[in-house]
């Protein structure tokens, strides 16, 4: 990683027993991974920002990585999103740059995952939350499992930060019960059905 | 298990640089939190015992969560618990200070010093700073820190959200003076 300055990582684990309803016999598990890096875009206007995507790779990976491992395996893996939070020098444009190494990181993994990795970004200050949407891996209408997961650090982005998110879960809401397509129907072909 | 248990949440703070400096090794800080529900919400109790054993099986449970993810070994620690709406500051007290430290302790395997606390009572989404100190000499001043935890979706009304953190070290970088840990003597948990 050349040229992307870490700060810090803050790994979030939820495991999800009930939400007042039936004790689910698996738990719900869902976690993120959150980097904060230095923009080097910070405080001024960069047309040129592409290359940073590469640099960004490795990173990607090892956020990947750690996620995978604090839910156990890959194949435990049901659903993914992620997102960026750009401290208040940086622009929304900066946080695009984490759709690619980000997601590609996460479905390399994953096993060619493909559904398309749903995110959002904002700017925000430290503290600032996101709510990270997340879907399927394999089939982004599996109702069940169209889900978020809120993120933050207490303190970033700060100003000439970014913060780059990735979550993953294992599987269903815990007490889904809204119908629409089940995993178990997905035709897999498109990455949507 | 005497405890109604909703959800465990974890969380890992890995710092790798402070103001340009770089942190080697990096300082790790972990958090582990139950949400439970609250036996007391919404009546006034006399005999909180009932939460004066869930606070024990609290602190095995936690403890353990805390020192597996923080990964490596504990040099402070802290506790804290949030009480929803229906509840009162009295069921965090009984859950954090009568029977919750000698489970954490021991799956430590020390901490001689006073383990510190903080309680609140709050909605869904409120901030624990849970404050902490070193384990083993509460006089630590490089050890004096506080890590902040957040479910946004805890406390329910009738919950309780009980948070124990541990730390790989002190703060990122050190530089105010007092009793050092070079220098701790582990007679009383103070110095």
């Amino acid at each position: 990683m050349p040229d992307v300055k870490v700060r810090k990582f803050l790994l979030t684990l939820e495991e999800i027993l009930h939400e007042g309803g039936p004790p689910a016999a698996t738990p719900l598990r869902r976690a993120a991974i959150l980097a904060v890096i230095d923009n080097p875009f910070a405080g001024k206007y960069h047309a040129e920002i592409v290359p940073f995507m590469e640099d960004l790779k490795p990173l990607g990976l090892d956020m990947a990585r750690r996620l995978i491992a604090a839910l156990g395996t890959a194949k435990l893996v049901e659903a993914y999103g992620k997102g960026a939070i750009i401290g208040e020098a940086g622009e929304l444009e900066h946080g695009a740059l984490w759709h690619a190494p980000g997601g590609y990181a996460m479905r390399e993994l994953l096993g060619a995952a493909k559904a398309i990795v749903s995110s959002t970004k904002k700017v925000g200050g430290p503290g600032a939350r996101l709510d990270i949407p997340v879907t399927h891996i394999n089939a982004s209408y599996v109702r069940s499992h169209l889900d978020a997961m809120e993120v933050g650090v207490p303190d970033a982005p700060r100003a000439g930060e970014i913060v780059l998110a990735l979550v993953m879960t294992t599987g269903a809401r815990i007490h889904a019960r809204t119908g629409g397509l089940a995993a178990r129907d997905i035709k897999g072909e498109d990455g949507l059905r | 298990m005497k405890a109604k248990i909703r959800k465990i949440v974890t969380f890992v703070d890995e710092a790798l640089m402070e103001q340009g400096q770089a942190i080697a090794p990096p300082l790790r800080r972990a958090a582990a939190v139950a949400v439970i529900d609250n036996p007391f919400a919404g009546i006034y109790q006399e005999d909180l015992s009932l939460l004066i054993d869930i606070g024990e099986e609290l602190g095995h449970l936690l403890a353990g969560r805390a020192v597996a993810a923080l990964g490596a070994e504990v040099q402070s620690y802290g506790k804290a618990a949030a009480v929803g709406e229906n509840g009162e500051l009295e069921h965090a007290a009984a859950i954090l200070h009568p029977k919750l430290g000698t489970p954490f302790r021991k799956v430590l395997g020390k901490g001689a010093a006073l383990i510190p606390s903080s309680k609140k009572r709050g909605g869904m989404g409120v901030v624990l700073d849970v404050p902490l100190g070193h384990k083993d000499a509460a006089f630590v001043r490089s050890h004096f820190d506080g890590m902040e935890v957040r479910v946004n979706d805890a406390p329910r009304a009738n919950e309780i959200m009980v948070a124990l953190a541990v730390t790989s070290g002190g703060r990122p970088l050190p530089r105010v003076g007092g009793l050092k840990t070079s220098e701790i003597k582990g007679e009383d948990g103070l110095r």
